[in-house]
């Protein structure tokens, strides 16, 4: 009884430090004037996001969190703000005033929206969670799932990959032809 | 038992409208794609939460595939800014308009 009441509070605590650390961290990269600065606040997001996906029990989902995207995309992300120097503008600053409040507008009501939307439609069966096994989110069982139920998700995630990949590449061969750094083709 | 799949859905809806604000607010294209991320990122939160509140892990494969589409969205955006900073054109996205008809 009282270990499990520890083991309560313990959780409780993890989330509260975890989604605050998560939203504050979300404010202050919409809110850095520097980019370089904002780009550190998202992988504070990102790592604050992993720790509320284990609370979840998605193991996996949040070892992948922090390797591909804490890790691969934000350092892309930093080499090409450090390649493009610092450039900063403050949030509320520039352009026109009503660009500003629209867009809180905007944002205010897609909240508005995303919470009549999941109370009407899922209340009813958000109290009571389904029981599930210590297997649920290893990475067994999302190998399995992908390589059985979601296969053609699977090999779609490939191909834009792929895609991705290459158009990269297209782009910054592009951009120094165009830059006259190597002759055109 | 923990905070109910209620809370980690409090805290996607609010980690989406913040992504929305800044997508909408900021016009350095760089943080745009940032705030970008935070949108993308508060999604597979629901996914995730959904995932555990039904008992299905469908929703972690659904989380996992938008994290390789957000990679995929990133290289092309990185590359269209670096391509356009390259031409010295401003990097403000209220000024690229030149595609505007």
């Amino acid at each position: 009884m009282l270990v499990a009441t520890v083991g309560n509070v313990v959780v409780w605590a993890v989330w509260v430090v975890a989604a605050f650390a998560c939203l504050g961290s979300g404010i202050a990269v919409v809110s850095f004037s520097n980019p370089f600065y904002s780009a550190l606040a998202l992988i504070g997001n990102l790592g604050s996001l992993a720790v509320l996906y284990l609370l979840l029990s998605a193991e996996f989902v949040a070892a992948a969190q922090v390797l591909v995207y804490a890790g691969a995309v934000m350092v892309m992300f930093l080499f090409v703000i450090a390649y493009i120097g610092p450039r900063s503008d403050s949030p509320w600053m520039g352009g026109p005033s009503w660009q500003a409040v629209g867009a809180v507008l905007a944002a205010g009501a897609l909240l508005v929206e995303i919470v009549v939307v999941i109370g009407l439609k899922a209340s009813g069966h958000l109290a009571n969670s389904e029981k599930i096994t210590s297997a649920f989110g290893s990475p067994a069982q999302i190998g399995r799932l992908f390589l059985t139920d979601h296969l053609l998700a699977f090999e779609i995630t490939s191909i834009v990959l792929l895609v991705a990949a290459v158009g990269g590449v297209i782009l910054g061969a592009h951009a120094r032809r165009a830059a006259g750094e190597v002759p055109p083709l | 038992m923990g905070p109910g799949v209620a809370w980690y859905l409090t805290v996607a809806g609010f980690l989406f409208a913040t992504g929305a604000l800044g997508v909408l607010l900021r016009r350095n294209p760089l943080i745009v794609l940032l705030s970008l991320e935070i949108m993308l990122n508060g999604a597979n939160l629901a996914l995730i939460g959904f995932a555990r509140n039904l008992g299905d892990g469908s929703g972690q494969i659904f989380a996992l595939a938008v994290m390789a589409v957000a990679a995929s969205e990133v290289v092309v955006g990185l590359g269209l800014v670096v391509a356009i900073n390259r031409k010295r054109i401003t990097l403000d996205v209220d000024r690229l308009n030149t595609l505007r008809g």
